[in-house]
Order: C-alpha cells, then sequence, then structure tokens
C-alpha cells in the first residue's frame, strides 16, 4: 500500500529537482517574499492602527475622531 | 485642509497607483494566457498530437515565467491599506476584509495546488488529471479576481451595508448584493475578458515575431488560430461588458460618464465622441472656455448607450454641480440634488455622528437615537461633508477622457487585428504579410496600454471618492508624514522596475530559445 504522503512527497521533491528555470524563477519567488515580509512589512508598513491602538473600541474612537476632524465647517 | 494633507493624499493616491498599475502588468496575462494554454492542451488530450503538447508546454513556460515574477505583487496593496490607508481601512473592513482573504485562501490553495501538478505532472499523472490542473489554475486564477473586484466594485457602488456608528464601521447586511451587484458583475467580466485581449495579443505578437525570423511556422500558425479566435471573442466579449459597465457608471457615478466624454453641458441625444482634442486653456468647469479644441461627435450615441434611448438627456459636468435636471435609476425617477445641497447633508450626517457619540458617552440614550436617526436620513451623502470645495467633486477630465478613448480606439484595434491575423492564418498567407507582423508585435504593448488605460478611467474617474459619495480620499489617508509615503514610494518603484526587467529579459530569453523537444 503506497503511502499517499510519501507519494505526494516525492512528487514535489522531483518536481524541484528536476527543475531548470524554475530555479531560477523560485530564487526570485523567494527574494520578492523575503523583501515583502522581512524589510516592507517589518520596517516601512506597520499596521497604522494595530501599531497604536490595542482594543477595538479605541481604534473606532480614534477613526471616529479623525473622520470628524477632517469635515469641513 | 493644510498643504501638508493635501500632499500626504497626493503621496499616498500615487503610491497606491503606481503598486496597483505594477501589479495589473502581471494579471491580466496570467488571466489570457492561462486559458489559451488550457486550450492547446485540450487539443493535445482530444487529438493526441504531441505537437499541441510541445506547443503547450512553450506557451506554458511563459506563463510561469509571469506568474513566478507576478506572484504576491498584490501584497503590497493590502499592507498599504493597513499603513496609508487605515481610516478607509477601518471605515470599510467588515466588508473589504473578507473578499480579500478569500481572494488570498483561493489563490493559495486552489492555484497553488494545481499549477505544481500542472508543471511537475506531465508523464506523471494522467493526461486528464493534468488537463483538469492546467483548467483549475486559471479557473483559479479567475475566481482569485472575482472577489478583489466585488471589493473593488463596492467602492463604486456601496451597497449591501448599514453603518454603525458604535464601531465606526459599514457592517455588510446583504453578502449577495456586494458579490452579485450589477456593478460587481459587469466589472468582473469586463476586466477578465480584458485579460483574454492581453493574453491573446502576447501569444499573437510572439507567434509573429517566430514568423517574421522564418522559425516554427507550424507552432506559430496553431497558436495565432487560437490566439485570434480566444482573443477575438475576449475583445467582443469586453466591448459588450464595457457597454453594461458603462450603463452602470451613467446612473451610479455619472460625474464620471461626464468626465470620460469631457461633457460640461448635459444635453438629450447626447452624442458620443469619436475623436477629440480637449482645450488645455480650460481650467475649471464653470469658466466660459470651450472644452474641446476638436470634436467628432456620433449624435445620440451617448444618450443611446447610457440609458437605452437617443433622446435621453445625459447630465454634464454643470449640471451635476447644479442639480435640478431628472436621472433615472433603474427605472425610478429622481430630482438630481445640487453639489451644494449635498455637501449641507454630508455635513449634517457629520455632525449627526459627532453628536451621537458625544449623547453616548453622556448616557443620553434617547437623544443618541435622534442623531443616530438623523445620520442614517443624510449617511448616503456622508462624504460630501469633508469636501472643502465643489470643484473638488471633478475628477481630472482631460486624464480620464484620454484614458477612456485610448481604451475604446484600441479595443477596436484589436478586433479588427485579431479577425485579420486569423483569417490570413486560414488562408496560409500570414507569414507573407511582414508589415502586419510588425503589427502584431507592436500589439503586446498596446494590449497593457488598453487593459491600464481601462483602470485609469474606472480609479482617476472616481475621484475625488474612495467610496463613491460615502468617504473622499482625504477622509481615507493614514495620519503619516508625507516624507515616509514617498520614501516607500521609491522604494516600490525601485523594487517593481527590478522584478519587470527580470520579467522582460527572462521572457525574452526563452522566446528567443523557442519551444523545446516534448518531454
Amino acid at each position: 500500500m503506497v503511502n499517499p504522503v510519501r507519494q505526494v512527497f516525492r512528487f514535489y521533491y522531483e518536481g524541484f529537482k528536476d527543475m531548470k528555470l524554475g530555479r531560477t524563477l523560485w530564487l526570485i519567488i523567494l527574494i520578492k517574499l523575503f523583501i515583502l515580509f522581512f524589510i516592507l512589512k517589518l520596517f516601512f508598513f506597520p499596521d497604522f492602527l494595530n501599531s497604536r491602538f490595542k482594543s477595538d473600541s479605541q481604534k473606532s474612537e480614534y477613526v471616529g475622531t479623525q473622520l470628524t476632524r477632517h469635515r469641513v465647517p | 485642509m493644510d498643504a501638508s494633507d493635501l500632499s500626504l493624499v497626493d503621496l499616498s493616491r500615487a503610491q497606491f497607483a503606481l503598486t496597483a498599475m505594477y501589479h495589473w502588468l502581471f494579471v491580466p496575462l496570467t488571466l489570457g494566457l492561462g486559458v489559451i494554454i488550457s486550450i492547446m492542451e485540450t487539443l493535445y488530450y482530444k487529438t493526441g498530437d504531441t505537437e499541441w503538447k510541445r506547443i503547450t508546454q512553450f506557451w506554458m513556460k511563459l506563463f510561469g515565467i509571469n506568474f513566478a515574477i507576478g506572484v504576491a505583487t498584490g501584497i503590497i496593496l493590502e499592507f498599504e491599506f493597513g499603513t496609508n490607508w487605515s481610516n478607509y481601512s477601518w471605515f470599510v473592513g467588515d466588508i473589504f476584509g473578507a473578499p480579500l482573504a478569500i481572494e488570498g485562501i483561493l489563490a493559495f490553495f486552489m492555484e497553488s495546488t494545481f499549477i505544481a501538478v500542472m508543471f511537475f505532472g506531465w508523464n506523471k499523472v494522467s493526461k486528464s488529471f493534468h488537463l483538469a490542473s492546467t483548467w483549475l489554475t486559471v479557473i483559479g486564477a479567475t475566481l482569485s479576481a472575482l472577489w478583489i473586484l466585488a471589493a473593488n466594485a463596492w467602492m463604486q457602488y456601496p451597497d449591501g451595508m448599514t453603518f454603525n456608528p458604535d464601531t465606526m464601521r459599514n457592517e455588510m447586511t446583504d453578502f449577495w448584493s456586494v458579490l452579485l451587484s450589477p456593478v460587481a458583475i459587469n466589472k468582473f467580466t469586463h476586466t477578465v475578458f480584458s485579460g483574454w485581449i492581453v493574453g491573446a495579443a502576447f501569444c499573437l505578437g510572439v507567434s509573429a515575431w517566430f514568423l517574421l525570423k522564418k522559425k516554427e511556422k507550424n507552432l506559430s500558425y496553431k497558436s495565432i488560430r487560437i490566439a485570434a479566435l480566444f482573443g477575438f471573442l475576449g475583445a467582443f466579449l469586453t466591448a459588450l461588458t464595457g457597454d453594461g459597465s458603462a450603463q452602470q457608471v451613467a446612473q451610479r457615478q455619472p460625474m464620471k460618464l461626464a468626465a470620460m466624454e469631457g461633457l460640461y453641458e448635459g444635453k438629450t441625444e447626447a452624442g458620443m465622441v469619436a475623436f477629440g482634442v480637449l482645450n488645455p486653456a480650460k481650467q475649471t468647469y464653470n469658466d466660459t472656455i470651450s472644452p474641446f479644441l476638436v470634436k467628432i461627435e456620433i449624435p445620440g450615441l451617448l444618450s443611446l448607450l447610457s440609458f437605452r434611448e437617443t433622446g435621453a438627456f445625459v447630465p454634464g459636468i454643470t449640471n451635476l454641480m447644479d442639480g435640478g435636471f431628472i436621472k433615472k435609476i433603474n427605472g425610478a425617477q429622481d430630482t438630481a440634488l445640487s453639489s451644494d445641497e449635498k455637501m449641507i447633508r454630508g455635513k449634517l450626517a457629520i455632525q449627526a455622528l459627532s453628536d451621537y457619540k458625544q449623547a453616548r458617552k453622556d448616557s443620553h440614550d434617547s437623544l443618541a437615537n435622534v442623531h443616530k436617526a438623523t445620520l442614517n436620513t443624510y449617511y448616503q451623502h456622508f462624504g460630501y461633508g469633508f469636501v472643502p470645495s465643489k470643484d473638488t467633486l471633478v475628477p481630472p477630465v482631460p486624464l480620464v477622457f484620454y484614458a477612456f478613448h485610448i481604451m475604446i480606439t484600441l479595443g477596436i484595434f484589436f478586433l479588427g487585428l485579431f479577425l485579420l491575423t486569423g483569417f490570413l492564418t486560414w488562408k496560409d498567407r500570414l507569414h507573407k504579410q511582414r508589415w502586419l507582423l510588425w503589427i502584431a508585435i507592436l500589439g503586446i504593448p498596446l494590449a497593457w496600454i488598453c487593459s491600464e488605460s481601462g483602470w485609469i478611467v474606472a480609479e482617476v474617474g472616481r475621484q475625488p471618492w474612495v467610496i463613491q459619495d460615502i468617504m473622499p480620499t482625504y477622509a481615507a489617508v493614514s495620519d503619516l508624514k508625507p516624507g515616509s509615503v514617498l520614501i516607500t514610494f521609491v522604494l516600490f518603484a525601485i523594487l517593481f522596475t527590478v522584478l519587470l526587467i527580470a520579467e522582460v529579459g527572462i521572457m525574452l530569453r526563452q522566446i528567443r530559445k523557442g519551444p523545446e523537444e516534448v518531454h
């Protein structure tokens, strides 16, 4: 009885092993994902509300104040 | 608003526009070329002809390059929602969040699962399972697009929600009216079909290059037959759904339609501009300067396309500002409000919100209910309370006008190009028409220009609104320093340009290498 998990693993393993152009593409993908999540997201794109407020009530209070601040008198 | 607020808004908008337009360089090719390779593999499956397998594997490689470079570029837009557009994100989180989450889940589980079988599964899985995986990859990509486009459609036509002043959030009350609104259906189908044009133009252009180089004639002819037929179908359906979209815009975003046509003074039997050059001297909607230097119109066509009657009144920018005309939505008639009146109602809505919050703080529940009722009465004009002056309600007319007409002109061009190349391939004469082969190659960048122009119409045409009539861009941004937005703008420009150069470089190398022996 063939183990399906093993089958799937072999499928992916042999697939990746046989790649030629795919290795270049995977390198680009991994570099891109690293830049996106470990540089841009960490250092340049914090979630504005989550980084300043802990609770939903604080966030809604803040947004409410922002909106009423922006209104034209 | 002060000057720093405005530069923050403009920088945030510019950053979002940059990242969205870069993201849109990769997506339509996935949507269009994905269907083309599925058709090709279907032909291999049905005929058993290994030449079809070889052809499929060639285009699949190019599909894979585009997919790999483009994957996850959309995540940056989600980052920007959370950082640069926090007021907007909180305000619409209950509605926007769900479609975006489903898009991500679909993309991850469906596309990534089946794309692995598509690339790794040749000769390892059955022909039918492999074929199903190829189709399911592009279906997964298309279904992913459905959710984000439904979210964008909601921005253009907010429906199926109620505003909760306690949480400051719009809460979804009718999921199906969000997903299946007429705006959402038209937007989704129009966008997907336009991706088919891009995929077909790419396939046609690359094949044309092979013919110019006098190589791979069999592959090129087979590919062009499919690309021409598929592309013509895509262009036809894009035009059909574009007509549907324009009808929705006429009813729900009439200012966008007026900008698309450079229409300042409304009229019955309004003509559609076939060719026009706007007058750069016209700076405001209410100056007396003529809007056009040159204009050639098709009489009555704009009225017909907008409201299905040649005699219908199509309001211009001035009419939309002054109000007083009869407007029709879904067969019902109403008198249009002036911008001044809408701004008054918007201010009443925001004041009611402020008063409600205060009454709740003071535990005056019955007074709070009165203010809540006032808020609900005027909520549909909530965004007008933020508008500093009427002329900010007019989107940039030249950009919207020219983008719209570039899109239409190129759409007609592609209908003709696919028809002609398909016919000449059928007659085995295309390889002799070098002038047409060069035009087909030129069609590759033109397809992207057409597609991006459509997005400019959709997104610049809705300005200043981030949610039509409910929230303008300047109420939606986070309170950040403009300098930080400028830094990330530059970083994105560099990152995406590098990715684009990588994609073009790898694609060109692979195209020059040509198809390999079947494996």
